[in-house]
């Protein structure tokens, strides 16, 4: 009977605790949550297939802005190679590595062949937001998918996660590291600098809501297409003129 | 008072203090930025946020630069960004002293104008090791308004590789200008003046045409041949195949 009545002044207990927390909650969200009436944009970015020349600017831009170590494993954009045979075998190489470079480059018995330039997708569902078991990694009000290397444990777990190969583990530094829309340059109202550079415009950025942005126009214009779309990611990297072949 | 026992007394002391640490440290030391995610969201955030720029975007150059700018836009570098050529230039925004670098040497254009079968048609591109050797591009193209240095009389200087097809296919013997008309302005302005293409099917008839007088000609019946498609659509005009 003791027993019962313990249980039983235990349960009354619950509600009183949810009161608790969503008191906790109140006060924190009045202190600092972000400001509701002002409306940010939600960045994006638009790749243009017909229009990139795998020049290899903009991650050579990248590495610069942003200390990329030089190496060609570490990326955060990269621009692959891809070459569809007339035997439907599908080649991929990455530009700037050493298989690419090596002179294998585009056979003759070629059907088609492009480059497709590739970066962190900052998706509106990331995977790679999910698994963090430090909550290092998150989505900032402005769409962007950043990584708190001060608090990143450098458990990898976001490098595995992530369907787009878009992480790799900084050697430096030891934590995750990725594109991040160059946020410091956007933020400032400045391009990132894979876009500035990019000599032919494969690549657009620009506000995803905004009905003057560059992304708009390519939206109405091209055929639009995102990497992967089955895993619901929702990236908000949109392709015109992606061809089927492309993972 | 009397009536707690001194082991429980001592027991609820310790389970105080460690309740009053907890609060303390929970509360008072942790910073939000570790306890509040929205706090720490938005630490971070600015963290990010300011860090330094080491590319000062094009639009900065034309406060100081007018020349080049201004010849830029109009030519077919108007899309490229100061910084695509000249490198990262916050520093030499800050400190006139620090020039960014002008490429000069003979490597470096090709590093967008090389023949690549990647690279999309139209894309102007040359092979380095024919083209004009050990010379510095900027000798004939200024690269702040690339053009042939001058006119192009032959097509192939442009359309090399639909040349070099041709050069190798049945169809060798043809002129380019027996099924394209260029008009004089596509040399100087190719985008804006394009060359013709041949109609509808009844072109190619004027050679393979049943009826036709060139003898040399493989000939089909255009009436039964092919259906509704266009010739081009199942043979490639530059590399006719064999029979």
């Amino acid at each position: 009977m003791l027993r019962r009545k313990l249980l039983r002044k235990l349960v009354s207990l619950i509600p009183l605790a949810g009161t608790f927390q969503a008191i906790s909650k109140l006060g924190t969200a009045q202190g600092i949550g972000p400001d509701s009436e002002h409306t940010l944009p939600t960045y994006g970015m638009g790749i243009q297939i017909d229009k990139c020349i795998g020049c290899a600017r903009c991650l050579e831009a990248c590495k610069t802005e942003n200390n990329v170590p030089p190496e060609p494993i570490f990326v955060r954009t990269w621009v692959e190679r891809y070459v569809i045979k007339t035997n439907n075998e599908v080649d991929v190489t990455l530009l700037g590595a050493e298989a690419d470079a090596a002179g294998e480059v585009a056979p003759r018995n070629a059907l088609r062949s492009f480059f497709v330039p590739k970066l962190c997708n900052q998706c509106a569902n990331p995977p790679c937001v999910q698994v963090c078991p430090v909550e290092a990694t998150f989505i900032t009000d402005d769409g962007v998918v950043l990584v708190d290397g001060d608090r990143c444990l450098g458990c990898g777990y976001c490098i595995q996660a992530c369907p787009y190969g878009a992480r790799y583990m900084h050697p430096v530094t030891r934590t995750a590291d990725k594109c991040t829309f160059c946020y410091h340059r956007i933020r400032k109202g400045l391009l990132p600098a894979c876009v500035e550079v990019c000599p032919t415009q494969a690549r657009v950025f620009g506000d995803l809501d905004s009905k003057a942005s560059p992304l708009n126009r390519l939206k109405r214009m091209k055929k639009i297409h995102v990497l992967k779309p089955s895993l619901n990611t929702e990236p908000k990297v949109i392709y015109a003129d992606l061809d089927g072949e492309v993972r | 008072m009397r009536n707690i026992p001194d082991s429980v007394l001592r027991l609820s002391i310790v389970v105080v203090a460690i309740a009053v640490s907890f609060v303390t440290i929970r509360f008072f030391v942790l910073p939000a930025s570790l306890t509040d995610m929205d706090a720490h969201k938005a630490r971070a955030t600015e963290h990010e946020a300011a860090r330094e720029i080491r590319f000062a975007g094009s639009a900065i150059c034309a406060d100081c630069h007018v020349e080049e700018p201004g010849k830029i836009v109009q030519g077919y570098h108007s899309l490229l960004s100061c910084e695509t050529c000249h490198g990262p230039a916050q520093a030499h925004v800050e400190d006139l002293d620090i020039k960014p670098t002008a490429p000069r040497r003979r490597e470096f254009c090709p590093v967008c104008h090389t023949y690549d079968r990647s690279r999309p048609t139209g894309f102007p591109q040359i092979n380095p090791v024919a083209h004009n050797p050990l010379e510095p591009c900027i000798q004939c193209h200024d690269p702040h308004d690339p053009k042939p240095p001058e006119t192009p009389r032959e097509c192939s200087a442009c359309h090399a590789e639909i040349a070099r097809t041709k050069a190798i296919s049945h169809h060798v013997g043809l002129e380019c200008t027996t099924c394209h008309v260029a008009p004089d302005e596509h040399r100087v302005t190719p985008r804006t003046n394009r060359a013709t293409k041949p109609a509808g099917r009844q072109f190619c008839g004027t050679c393979h045409g049943e009826d036709s007088e060139n003898k040399g000609a493989l000939k089909v019946d255009l009436a039964t041949h092919g259906g509704r498609y266009q010739c081009w659509q199942c043979h490639y005009p530059h590399l006719p195949e064999e029979s």
